[in-house]
């Protein structure tokens, strides 16, 4: 097997105390290196550590970097927000990279989260939020996401991410969380 | 994992319950012509102290209902008037109208008998008398039912001191950490009847006060529940996909409006609670949810943005075409019937500001109550007097409540926590 080496983190040294071994690479990794996009130059048979490619169980092994903890990958973002009132998705990147993802990992699912802003009442919020998340979802199973990898909840205002009650706060909880059950 | 998503209940039995009330109450605003009347401490016929101090508790309903003015007792005309020695003469022209006196007479074991007189000073005679027993913690509920007495001779409407709320609590800032809990309307007695990790809406008493139905979102998903308030024995009536939610009891206790997106969009359903069947209410392609009964059983009042914002409607509860109720303001959601099912109390929403609003069924005129800005969740008491309901005071989630004609308000702070989602009781006994 190659591995793509993605990037040269401080967690490779850990590899160090494995050298020599020839461990099964974790699912996870092996699935974010062909699923990623990303253009890294393919140095098959090249490791950072002992000489040997190998990969660690967990992640980040060899070099290789899961894309969900990657900064650089939109696959690392997993909230979508919102405008006042409007449950129209604009970070489309960030939904495109996880439907993609999951079009190409069948066996991979999601849980929506919405959420909404504490304005109004409580019972109406969490149908404005159910809305926001079926946005998403559509998005999705345009592009070749099954049903069946997608659930929703939808919070209301009931989950807060801050508590404060001006428009900085209302923005960060007008928002959909991209949650895996199942990578 | 299922174990992190634990729901603990905490079964409420027997237990000598505290007085110390977790509320604190504040009357921010009461009427000029509220009643004089003078409340005498009530003579404790028993040994030791009295376990409660009935008549400081009679004046504090009293003056928490804004309608009446107790006398403070350095004023009085006789300094320990009781039922043995109440002197009207003395109390004739005295600044009051009413004068009410007392014994708690303690019979052992735990045992009491509450026994008070109700005087018109001007007139010179008595109104009311009345024994009530009681026993070991209904005792406070024994005082609360003195003052259900002398408001009702005085005002003419049945009182509602001797009820309870249920409400939910969370603490800013510590997630995963929900409380449904009970206490008595003044506060006191506040028990947990509900701990959760995951977010508790919407409780709603049932008409005979033995159950809360309330919507729960363990094992991420929003499910419907239904709770025996003595026990605290549930079980769940609904978990389909989407939002299971706003449960409101019918009048006659055997069925539950609710609201269901399994179809796509969120609608009215009727559930009977005994055949678990699923009646379909609303069909439309709105948001339609928080419904709420008339009290003739037949007709639903629900939130519906079928014109683009949330606007009030009634609808058959065995479905049909939809009728708009609210025609003032941007934004009505949150209905609550009042007792009479002559008024609706809602949320009015206006350029970012959420009142408390009443909506006269009769005229169609709203009638705006409160001044907002994050008002919600209002809902009646029993006897149409009060409406509670939650705001944000300060940036806390607190307990408010506002009377029915809008002259009296009341602020109801938690000693800790934010406090919301606020439904009252019916009349328990």
């Amino acid at each position: 097997m190659s591995y793509k080496v993605l990037s040269v983190l401080l967690v490779a040294v850990v590899a160090a105390g494995c050298a020599g071994n020839k461990t099964k690479p974790e699912t996870k990794i092996e699935r974010g290196t062909t699923a990623s996009s990303q253009n890294s130059a393919s140095t098959a048979g090249t490791s950072v550590g002992a000489g040997t490619a190998t990969a660690l169980p967990g992640e980040g092994g060899s070099g290789t970097l899961d894309p969900f903890s990657d900064p650089a990958s939109p696959l690392s973002k997993n909230i979508i927000y919102f405008d006042y009132n409007s449950a129209d998705v604009t970070d489309i990147d960030i939904v495109n990279a996880h439907a993609r993802y999951l079009a190409e990992h069948p066996d991979a699912r999601v849980r929506l989260e919405g959420h909404a802003d504490e304005r109004g009442t409580r019972e109406y919020n969490v149908a404005l939020s159910e809305q926001r998340a079926y946005a998403v979802k559509q998005l999705m199973l345009f592009q070749g996401v099954r049903p069946a990898q997608i659930s929703i909840v939808a919070y209301g205002e009931e989950r807060p991410r801050v508590y404060g009650h001006d428009e900085a706060s209302y923005r960060e909880n007008r928002r959909v969380e991209i949650v895996y059950e199942a990578k | 994992m299922r174990s992190l998503n634990k729901v603990f209940l905490v079964l409420v039995l027997l237990l000598p319950l505290t007085t110390q009330a977790a509320l604190d109450i504040r009357i921010t605003q009461g009427v000029s012509d509220a009643v004089p009347i003078a409340i005498a401490p009530f003579a404790w016929e028993g040994a030791g102290a009295p376990p409660q101090r009935v008549g400081d508790i009679v004046m504090a309903d009293l003056k928490r209902s804004g309608r009446f003015e107790p006398l403070s007792r350095d004023k009085f005309a006789q300094p320990d008037p009781r039922p043995d020695n109440v002197d009207l003469f003395a109390w004739r022209n005295h600044a009051i109208d009413y004068l009410v006196v007392g014994k708690v007479i303690d019979n052992g074991g735990g045992s009491y008998n509450v026994q008070f007189q109700l005087f018109d000073t001007a007139a010179g005679r008595q109104l009311a008398g009345y024994n009530i027993p009681a026993s070991g913690s209904a005792l406070r509920m024994a005082a609360h039912q003195v003052s259900d007495l002398v408001y009702e001779a005085i005002i003419g409407v049945r009182g509602a001191f001797s009820t309870q709320i249920v409400y939910v609590t969370s603490q800013k800032g510590v997630r995963n950490s929900y409380k449904l809990q009970v206490a008595d309307s003044d506060g006191y007695n506040p028990r947990t009847i509900l701990s959760s990790k995951s977010p508790i809406m919407s409780p709603d008493w049932s008409p005979d006060a033995k159950n809360i139905a309330y919507v729960s979102f363990e094992n991420n998903r929003s499910a419907i529940y239904i709770q025996d308030v003595t026990t605290g024995r549930r079980y769940r009536v609904t978990s389909k996909r989407g939002i299971n939610g706003a449960p409101a009891w019918s009048p006659d206790g055997t069925r539950l409006a609710l609201t269901l997106s399994e179809s796509g969009t969120p609608q009215i359903y009727v559930l009977n609670v005994a055949t678990r069947k699923l009646t379909r209410v609303t069909n439309d392609r709105a948001i339609n949810t928080e419904p709420v009964w008339m009290p003739d059983g037949q007709t639903i009042v629900y939130t519906s943005n079928r014109t683009g914002k949330p606007q009030l409607y009634r609808i058959s509860a065995s479905g049909g075409s939809p009728q708009r109720l609210t025609f003032e303001g941007e934004y009505n959601s949150a209905p609550t019937v009042s007792p009479d099912g002559k008024k609706i109390a809602m949320i009015n929403g206006d350029g970012g500001r959420f009142r408390v609003a009443l909506l006269h069924l009769d005229t169609g005129e709203t009638q705006i109550l409160t001044k907002g800005r994050l008002d919600e969740s209002p809902s009646f008491a029993p006897n149409g007097s009060m409406i509670i309901y939650a705001t944000t005071e300060n940036g806390r989630e607190v307990l408010a409540a506002v009377s029915d004609d809008g002259r009296v308000h009341q602020t109801i702070v938690l000693e800790e926590g934010q406090v919301r989602e606020p439904d009252w009781s019916p009349f328990l006994n």
